[in-house]
């Protein structure tokens, strides 16, 4: 059940139950209780004990003082695709966008919260949001390449990022976006000029072209064919051998198929009925969530009874 | 007539009779638009059409009637000479048409850093939450639409004599039209600025660049398609502008080139086209005419080269 993630393993560090997030001891309302996994597998512990990316901590969303997500702990480990599921308005892509700090475009927003990347804060005072989106590269719902030339687009974060040998990366990272065979001809074409898949595909090679160490993805398959969307899913695979990778999705299919962990939001309503926010009901290994649900909601959820 | 018919051959006569039944009311429905409808929908568009031939109309008279008056004039004497009380057959435009072109030139060169700069400022820092964002806002927009006369007196109080006391000269003339037309440079900057979808901006700041390269690198270069077209319509608008020059030192009758700053007068084709037309000579009116063609032609290439600029470079989010 685990051969994936088992497959990832280079150390077995025996650090287990510390690792464990959220603390099942932290004090919540009945329906806030997130539901944590007692009883570690035998090998449970291996597959929490990874290298962790970010460790978020209690982290509040709101928009202009209206929570959108309250009070999310978990961590993401390096390596791995972890994916975000949840009803639509969920938070799960506001939590997301707070990972390379993409929030701070919305002048209404405000986390409260604790972020770690690689234990350092990432709303530390002094840390630039510039700095960073070079470590954490996001790609977007929709396709969004430059108006520019296919190379261009490749070559832009390179450039402004004044990195050296641009026609190099250009080609590495159209090769590793499986791009390279189909646009090899026509690199001075404008990217519009591609198909839809091609284009999302692009954007993740533009991603790649400044070696980011995360790749975020908000729903990158949803304006996609299933041809395509295949396409993508199998580069994730590629991917995560030298990324870590957080994928917000509607798909619960897409979820089981790329994701070694997954965490299912919920919404949740005040008792007026005015007031919604997003809330972590599970996190856990795909397989788990998938197949053993420990919250009644997640099963709902996943098998479709409700949402 | 059901209690006649029985047996299966009756229940599909019903059937027929029913779907028959039911078809010619859907007919009826469908041909049966009530006639009140009809005619309100005909008289409308017949008053749309009236209020379009009357437009066109007025263009098409003036244009005529001006091609028609100035058509003995119509030569090259029109561009190559200058204005003669001696002979005014041989009287022309070059002076106005020169002094006209310098106007524009200094036009673009304060406008259009001033525009686009005020225009990405409004656009991508201002915080329009602010009151006093919303209060510059709000006044550019109103400075649109305030009379030309009244920048001329204001060029003449600040440019001409004033704080910068300039004195007379085209380049007061240039900073005077450039204040005119500002307002409508800023709101076009913004509209081009605007159109740049926010994914751009996000996919750019998402690669790690700073806002200012993503300004410079992404947005800019995808408004200036949006941002010239809006520049070149200022700029026909500042050419048929009359009164503020007239204000500022644009005199009518100069018989040489004029420069920037030079203080010998100047001239600009409609200041020139109204002068002559004042005139009592028959010949100084026919050749006003053949000058409205001839700024009526200068403002359809501004107009023609806007257009296809647009048309060339507009990108299809």
């Amino acid at each position: 059940m685990n051969s994936r993630v088992n497959g990832q393993l280079t150390q077995n560090d025996p650090k287990d139950e510390m690792t464990l997030t959220p603390e099942p001891s932290r004090e919540k309302g009945l329906s806030q209780q997130i539901a944590v996994k007692n009883e570690p597998g035998p090998d449970a512990g291996d597959v929490w004990s990874k290298d962790k990316v970010f460790e978020v901590k209690d982290v509040t969303v709101s928009y202009g003082g209206k929570a959108a997500v309250k009070d999310v702990s978990m961590d993401i480990f390096r390596n791995e695709v972890t994916a975000l599921i949840g009803p639509s308005g969920c938070g799960k892509s506001t939590l997301l966008r707070c990972l390379n700090r993409m929030n701070d475009l919305v002048s209404s927003a405000s986390v409260e919260g604790e972020i770690l990347y690689h234990g350092h804060d990432l709303y530390g005072p002094k840390v630039d949001p510039v700095q960073v989106r070079k470590m954490i590269g996001m790609v977007f719902q929709k396709p969004n390449p430059f108006p520019k030339s296919i190379y261009d687009n490749i070559a832009f974060g390179p450039r402004v990022l004044g990195l050296k040998d641009i026609d190099e990366r250009v080609e590495k990272a159209l090769r590793g976006a499986a791009l390279w065979d189909e646009v090899k001809d026509r690199l001075k074409d404008n990217a519009y000029g591609m198909s839809g898949g091609q284009q999302q595909r692009l954007c993740i090679a533009r991603t790649m072209a400044v070696d980011p160490e995360v790749i975020l993805m908000d729903e990158p398959c949803s304006a996609l064919d299933p041809i395509s969307t295949g396409k993508i899913e199998d580069l994730m695979d590629e991917l995560k051998q030298k990324y870590s990778i957080v994928i917000v999705t509607h798909n619960m299919q897409q979820a089981a198929r790329v994701s070694d962990k997954t965490a299912f939001l919920i919404v949740e309503m005040s008792s007026t009925e005015n007031n919604r926010w997003g809330q972590l009901v599970e996190y856990d290994e795909t397989d788990k969530v998938f197949t053993n649900p420990q919250d009644p909601r997640t099963e709902d959820y996943v098998t479709g009874k409700v949402g | 007539m059901a209690g006649s018919i029985g047996g299966i051959g009756g229940g599909s006569e019903r059937t027929r009779l029913a779907s028959a039944g039911a078809k010619a009311v859907t007919i009826d429905q469908l041909n049966n638009q009530p006639r009140g409808d009809r005619l309100k929908g005909n008289i409308f568009l017949a008053l749309l059409l009236l209020a379009l031939t009357i437009a066109l109309a007025g263009l098409a008279a003036i244009i005529i009637q001006a091609a028609v008056k100035g058509a003995p004039a119509f030569g090259t004497q029109l561009i190559t000479n200058g204005p003669s009380t001696l002979n005014p057959d041989e009287s022309g435009f070059r002076p106005a048409l020169i002094g006209t072109l310098y106007l524009i030139l200094g036009v673009i060169l304060l406008v259009v850093p001033l525009g686009v700069g005020a225009a990405l400022y409004l656009e991508e820092y201002a915080d329009g939450d602010r009151w006093w964002n919303r209060l510059i806002e709000l006044n550019v927009q109103n400075l649109a639409g305030v009379p030309s006369i009244i920048y001329g007196i204001l060029g003449l109080a600040f440019i001409v004599r004033g704080p910068l006391d300039m004195g007379f000269i085209l380049a007061a003339g240039s900073m005077t039209l450039a204040l005119l037309v500002l307002p409508t440079v800023i709101l076009a900057g913004r509209e081009a600025i605007r159109a740049v979808p926010p994914s751009i901006r996000e996919g750019s700041l998402a690669l790690g660049a700073t806002e200012w390269q993503t300004i410079r690198k992404q947005v800019l270069p995808a408004a200036i398609p949006g941002v010239v077209t809006g520049v070149i319509l200022a700029i026909s608008r500042a050419v048929g502008e009359t009164a503020p020059l007239l204000l500022v030192g644009a005199a009518a009758f100069v018989t040489f080139n004029p420069t920037f700053f030079g203080d010998d007068g100047y001239s600009a084709l409609p200041v020139m086209i109204f002068n002559y037309a004042a005139r009592p000579q028959d010949e100084f009116r026919v050749i006003a005419a053949a000058g409205v063609i001839l700024m009526l032609i200068v403002l359809l290439a501004m107009n023609s080269f806007a257009v296809w600029l647009r048309n060339r470079y507009e990108q299809q989010w």
